[in-house]
């Protein structure tokens, strides 16, 4: 053992359960067929840092040890006799270790020594003891499969007699090297090589103009001492600043749309002006015209914003985390998490207090026991990574994760979906300026502020802008690290408050060449010392560091003179604050190292030289029918079989392993009632101790009908997200002169590569057409109910390709809606309330079961897909928000996945009520009424004594369907026959007990008491 | 109390400190307190929160200091908790205490609150339970040294959560010895995994401390991966038990304390859910009272506020803090110097 490296072993002490080494040994039995006896899990800390034996001991007993669980072993590692192989993961270079940064403070303050905690001095590992001699491929791959990820772990395996040890040396390599990459004079094969090669994700008419653009600029560079050919930094800045991922290149695109079946013919220029921008236009022009000028910031910053009241603003941000997720489904999900805070966090002059987030996944099938192609995850360890990411990145942050959604398709097997969504409240006014206002003048300075730089996430923007491969890069992958990112929050929340920050951004994707180019737009212009840049370890190369996306990052605008108090700040809280340059309004990029010119770029050609792409979109209706199913289907069975099906069944144990209520202002939570067991629609949030105010989140996602008609998948989405909030109380927006009913939605497309190439992508242009179909509905939904889409996202190329395979995602939008409620203490929880109650259908059933999980459990799509009639469900939602505002409504769940019989069931959850229905005779099929999945409509119930009011006031959009009960029974008759007829407490063991607890492996729930 | 631990770092001379910032001072000189007086997101302000209605305008308000920084992150619920039960709650950054810059002294009781200090990497509050334990202010004091003297002088500490986890790694809790050092431990819930969910209470008839006073049972939620409480040795158990330190708890739907889960949502020794020292001062529990301030924020509030539209719109949490507000106002009122003793 190296000398100057101690090792320090925790170990159960005999008769403590080692939890974890059961679960190692119970997972590689269940998931992997491997015996592998008793398992012993073990903690190692190597220390690389000068410590006397005595300290050492002192350190470990008293700082790492628990006296109650641990015994400790000292530079050696210890195990029973009975263990006959191991397992040792340890960290890659430059990965994240939280825990060993977290021993080394334990260290620092043991010794009352200032050990630079950026620096890395202890290392933490894992090792584990078998009982059973395993074979090395077989350790490996349990250690692969189970125990970490080859993308940022190291493993050592063997027999128990020849532990190997790893210690991570990160660093050396290349130095403060630039070089120059010869364009000008490349044939168009050699432009695209080039591309490729360096992951540029240009393509070959963009390669083009930025040759073109530096042939063009030859003597202006000659004359300022910079070389003819770009520098390797240029190119990344310029790959970066146009990557699909930044600059959202086919939304930009000029489409030319074709109706094959009517001959219609159209260009969209741009489907985000187009669609998207201009349709909120005319909604903020509407909602300004009757006194609603609460829309404050939409499609530019980080996030938009909405004015809650006069003091505050209401800051809403949703994203994607697809590829990473899809090669490290836990780094790629607490990165996606803790990214996407970072939004609200630094929207205007930053410090926004975040206020909850919300999540939606898609995922392959958690059961698939086929074959995986070469470096696909298996959907079920990408379930469960995320799920730990979205854990650890909300929890350890002290945001509550107020409600989400998981879906499951096998076309998302490939690449999952993984969209993260965070609201905040931030002052109108921070320090007397406009809090959403980004302001920076020439000289004032750039301060990098977090986490240091390493080579982690180099390549994200322009990697997430590709298809994954077997071979995408393992530089890809990065850990985040909630803990600095809440140092970080904690400062940027007391900092613009004293009015030391003019305005800040995050550093995501593209690193400091993303925030401070986009920063520099605003004075005109930067100056960037990348020497001052801190780095996790040295061998960096220029570029690298310009282009890192290492986590947990801003970059702020300071005016000199607050810099000082701006420092002493930073050092009180334990956050990193580096100047790293100044800005400028000389119209140029200008990146330095160590005064040696890396990059000079004009801002005008970098923000704006991109070339317009052309696409081709046709569009063809698919052909389908309805399917004839057996006559005498057992109804009640089936209803059983749909609350056990995978896109039904509870998410219980995935929704409590998140954190739904720190802060303490969760009012409705994802799963309510005396069991915790009903589950809502939308989630309910108050905004802070001192008034009832508060916001509604729902979450709007339906892909399986975008099989059968794009428009009508997206148009439904959008329904269900606002009907999610109108079921809980909320009141549709602009409604009466000046209400301040503010409303705030992001739209996140994530859809298949949609450009048509002959060999590569044949119904490229068909994935197109419901690309434009997709917008063309949202752009109608935002006009019919006037609701303002402030932020949004789109993530094109949702494709897993290997061996010779392509899968790829069904094009998905996921509407993600917030809602302003003047009183939470009027909202509407979805479960039963009273034996007694009189329970109604609000809207209408049609003959709609296209795409319905109904047809899914007999392996059928259907033709008849759910269409939204606007007008209509306006009229309802409107009629509802006056019903709640005279209390006439007492439970109200909103009707989707398995139609009016599942969203029944749904509702005794809460207690064991029971319900006593008879549908009525109105000439649609039984199989419609109880399962067909038409939007814009409810069961709701209503008090004995609010009976007359409620008929009266619902007319002929209310149908009276029977009441509930006490006896837990839940009977559904039509035409004197009765339909279904089940216990209501089966009916919910059913349900509980479906695929997703069994996967996470959830305890068995008590039945119904 | 006056006993110190037998710890190396006692023979190690103050060494240079890692922070050499003075004082953040105002223009006139005087010390701006890091933090928000406000819990209050939607109507932010830095001025001092104002007292909360009631008569008590005339006395010192009670004055409870909460900590914040390095990763907790239940401070604002903690800090309204004490406003709402007429206290001046001040929330602070952790250095401003472990710099001196802020003296414990000056307040009544002193918070931690839940999170996941330091990230909770090494086990749930150990970085900073060894923080308090070893790291010295610029006269050679830890602030353990404080606290110990904070209690010594009757005033009261509470942990929640991770709050609780750190008094426990500290030995403050239940510091049977009076020496400090950990007795029990609170490890990996028996699950094996985090979790969010409401549990019902049942409070030890025999405890002694203010904070309990007149509570039988309540309802909280837990939000912890490592709160099963593990009790070394049947001796550390007995006495736990004789001296009626274990306050809180799990119990089923019949109000029984119960190990079966998720009633009993960790497995905890004697079913424990929280725990006092000897004297009563001290006080910690693994759930969250300060998330039970209003009816609403129960998973059942809206059919209990259908069966009873008369229900109180309190929570069943904010009962603890106003007993020790109400006690602490009860003690100045009787010794009306003892609160200012330590000021300086």
């Amino acid at each position: 053992m190296d000398s100057t490296q101690r090792t320090i072993q925790l170990l159960l002490k005999p008769g403590q359960h080692d939890g974890e080494g059961q679960r190692v040994a119970e997972a590689a039995q269940r998931h992997l067929g491997l015996s592998t006896g008793r398992v012993q899990s073990t903690a190692l800390y190597t220390v690389r840092y000068p410590v006397s034996d005595e300290q050492l001991r002192d350190f470990a007993t008293h700082c790492l040890q628990d006296p109650v669980l641990n015994d400790v072993a000292l530079d050696e590692f210890r195990h029973g006799a009975e263990f006959k192989s191991y397992i040792l993961v340890a960290k890659l270079p430059g990965v994240t270790d939280d825990e060993g940064i977290s021993a080394q403070n334990a260290l620092g303050d043991f010794l009352n020594q200032p050990l630079d905690t950026h620096t890395q001095h202890i290392f933490s590992k894992r090792l584990y003891f078998l009982e059973h001699e395993l074979p090395e491929s077989s350790l490996r791959r349990l250690a692969e499969e189970l125990l970490g990820n080859k993308m940022i772990n190291r493993f050592e395996v063997g027999p128990i007699a020849q532990i190997r040890d790893y210690t991570p040396r990160p660093g050396g390599g290349a130095e403060s090297i630039t070089n120059t990459v010869p364009l000008v004079g490349l044939s168009d094969e050699e432009l695209v090589k080039l591309s490729k090669d360096n992951l540029y994700a240009l393509n070959l008419e963009e390669m083009r103009a930025v040759r073109d653009h530096y042939t063009s600029i030859a003597e202006e560079r000659q004359a300022a001492g910079l070389p003819q050919d770009p520098t390797d930094c240029e190119l990344e800045i310029i790959a970066q600043t146009w990557s699909e991922h930044c600059k959202h290149k086919e939304f930009s695109a000029v489409i030319k749309y074709k109706d094959a079946d009517t001959g219609e013919e159209f260009e969209v220029d741009s489907l985000f002006k187009t669609y998207i921008k201009n349709a909120t236009s005319e909604v903020d022009r509407q909602l300004r015209a009757n006194g609603n000028d609460w829309l404050i910031k939409v499609f530019s910053d980080n996030a938009g914003a909405v004015r809650i009241n006069p003091e505050s603003l209401f800051v809403w941000k949703v994203e994607t985390h697809n590829s990473p997720s899809a090669i490290d489904p836990y780094g790629g999900a607490i990165t996606g998490i803790l990214g996407n805070n970072r939004d609200p966090l630094a929207t205007g002059i930053g410090g926004a207090r975040l206020l909850f987030n919300t999540n939606v996944l898609c995922f392959g099938n958690p059961e698939f026991n086929g074959t995986l192609l070469s470096n696909q995850l298996h959907p079920r360890r990408i379930f469960e990574g995320v799920r730990k990411g979205i854990e650890d990145g909300g929890n350890k942050s002290g945001v509550p994760t107020v409600n989400g959604a998981i879906v499951f398709d096998d076309r998302y097997a490939g690449k999952p979906l993984v969209y993260c969504g965070t609201g905040a409240v931030m002052p109108m006014q921070l320090a007397g300026l406009d809090s959403w206002e980004k302001k920076i003048d020439a000289q004032d300075r750039i301060i990098m502020a977090g986490g240091r730089v390493g080579k982690d996430g180099i390549h994200g923007a322009t990697f997430s802008s590709i298809e994954l491969d077997e071979t995408s890069p393992a530089t890809a992958v990065q850990i985040g690290s909630p803990i600095t990112q809440k140092l970080a929050m904690d400062f940027l929340i007391l900092a613009t408050r004293r009015g030391l920050i003019k305005c800040s951004t995050d550093n995501g994707a593209g690193g400091l060449s993303s925030s401070i180019g986009e920063l520099a737009t605003i004075s005109g212009g930067a100056v960037v010392e990348l020497e001052k840049v801190p780095l996790k370890y040295p061998g960096l190369r220029p570029w690298e560091i310009f282009v890192s996306e290492s986590q947990e990052r801003f970059s702020l605008a300071v005016e000199p003179a607050k810099m000082t108090e701006l420092m002493s700040l930073g050092q009180e809280m334990e956050v990193e604050l580096t100047d790293i340059g100044y800005f400028t309004s000389d119209g140029s990029l200008d990146v330095r190292f160590d005064g040696e010119s890396v990059a000079r770029i004009d801002m005008e050609f970098l923000h704006n030289g991109v070339p317009r792409k052309v696409l081709e979109a046709e569009w063809t209706k698919p052909t389908a029918q309805e399917p004839a199913l057996p006559a005498d289907l057992d109804y009640t069975d089936v209803l059983s079989r749909l609350l056990g099906s995978l896109n039904i069944c509870s998410r219980e144990s995935v929704i409590r392993q998140y954190d739904h209520e720190v802060k303490g202002r969760t009012i409705i939570k994802p799963l309510m009632g005396a069991t915790g067991q009903a589950p809502q629609d939308a989630a309910v949030v108050r905004f802070n101790f001192e008034s009832w105010e508060g916001v509604a989140v729902s979450n709007g996602i339906l892909p399986r009908f975008g099989d059968l008609d794009a428009y009508h998948m997206s148009a439904g989405a959008f329904d269900e997200a606002v009907r999610q909030i109108v079921a809980v109380g909320g009141k549709l927006p602009n409604l009466s002169y000046g209400d301040g009913n503010f409303w705030s939605v992001n739209d996140n497309f994530c859809v298949p590569d949609s450009v048509y190439d002959p060999a590569t992508n044949p119904d490229g242009k068909h994935k197109l057409a419901k690309l434009v179909r997709m917008c063309q509905a949202l752009r109608d939904a935002t006009a019919a109910y006037c609701i303002p889409l402030t932020s949004g996202k789109d993530s094109m190329k949702n494709d897993f390709k290997a061996d010779g395979v392509k899968i790829s995602v069904p094009p998905t939008v996921l509407y993600s809606m917030t809602a302003k409620i003047e009183d939470v203490r009027r909202t509407i929880t979805s479960d039963f309330k009273q034996a007694d109650d009189v329970v109604y259908l609000l809207g209408e059933t049609y003959d709609e079961l296209g795409g319905s999980e109904f047809y899914q459990l007999f392996g059928e799509l259907g033709a008849n897909v759910p269409k939204v009639r606007f007008e209509e469900a306006k009229a309802l939602y409107t009629l509802m928000g006056e019903a709640n505002e005279k209390g006439l409504i007492q439970s109200c769940h909103d009707l989707s996945d398995g139609g009016l019989a599942v969203g029944l069931a749904e509702a005794t959850f809460g207690h064991g009520f029971g319900a006593d229905v008879e549908l009525p005779a109105t000439g649609l099929g039984l199989s419609a009424q109880l399962f067909s999945e038409s939007h814009s409509r409810f069961v709701a119930t209503v008090a004995p004594e609010d009976v007359v009011a409620f008929e009266q006031h619902f007319g002929a959009r209310a149908t009276r369907l029977g009441v509930v009960t006490q006896d837990s029974q839940l009977t559904v008759r039509h035409g004197g026959q009765t339909a279904i007829s089940a216990s209501t407490a089966a009916l919910r063991h059913e349900w509980t007990n479906g695929p997703v607890n069994r996967i996470i492996g959830f305890g068995q729930q008590e039945v119904a008491h | 109390m006056e006993e110190q631990p037998k710890l190396p770092d006692l023979n190690t001379p103050p060494r240079p400190q890692h922070d050499h910032t003075a004082p953040i001072t105002d223009a006139d000189g005087s010390l701006q307190v890091l933090g928000f007086k406000s819990v209050d997101a939607g109507h932010e302000s830095t001025e001092p929160l104002g007292h909360s209605a009631g008569g008590t305008t005339a006395k010192q308000p009670v004055r409870a200091l909460i900590l914040t920084g390095f990763g907790i992150n239940c401070e604002e619920e903690f800090a309204a908790a004490y406003k709402l039960a007429g206290a001046e709650p001040t929330i602070v950054h952790l250095n401003q205490v472990l710099h001196g810059h802020i003296s414990i002294h000056d307040y009544d009781i002193l918070n931690f609150p839940g999170g996941f200090s330091f990230g909770d990497d090494l086990g749930s509050g150990v970085v900073l339970a060894n923080k308090l334990r070893y790291r010295k202010n610029a006269e050679g004091r830890t602030l353990l040294d404080d606290i110990k003297q904070f209690i010594a002088n009757g005033k009261f500490v509470m942990g929640i959560c991770n709050g609780f986890q750190v008094l426990v790694k500290l030995g403050l809790l239940p510091n049977l010895s009076g020496n400090v050092t950990p007795e029990v431990t609170l490890t990996h819930n028996a699950s094996g995994r985090y979790e969010d969910r409401w549990v019902r209470l049942k409070v030890n008839p025999k405890s002694n401390s203010p904070f309990l006073k007149g509570i039988d049972s309540m309802e909280v939620p837990v939000r912890h991966g490592e709160g099963r409480l593990i009790i070394k040795g049947e001796e550390t158990l007995a006495e736990i038990e004789t001296r009626a330190l274990n306050c809180l708890a799990y119990t089923d739907f019949d109000g029984s304390p119960t190990d079966v889960y998720p009633h009993n949502p960790n497995g905890a020794d004697l079913n424990c859910a929280g725990l006092t020292d000897t004297t009563g001062q001290v006080f910690g529990l693994m759930p969250h009272p300060e998330a039970f301030l209003s009816l609403y924020n129960h998973p059942d509030w809206a059919r209990r506020k259908r069966q009873n539209p008369g229900l109180s719109e309190e929570g069943d949490g904010l009962r603890l803090f106003r007993n020790i507000v109400e006690h602490v106002q009860g003690q100045t009122a009787a010794v009306p110097q003892e609160a200012s003793q330590f000021s300086s």
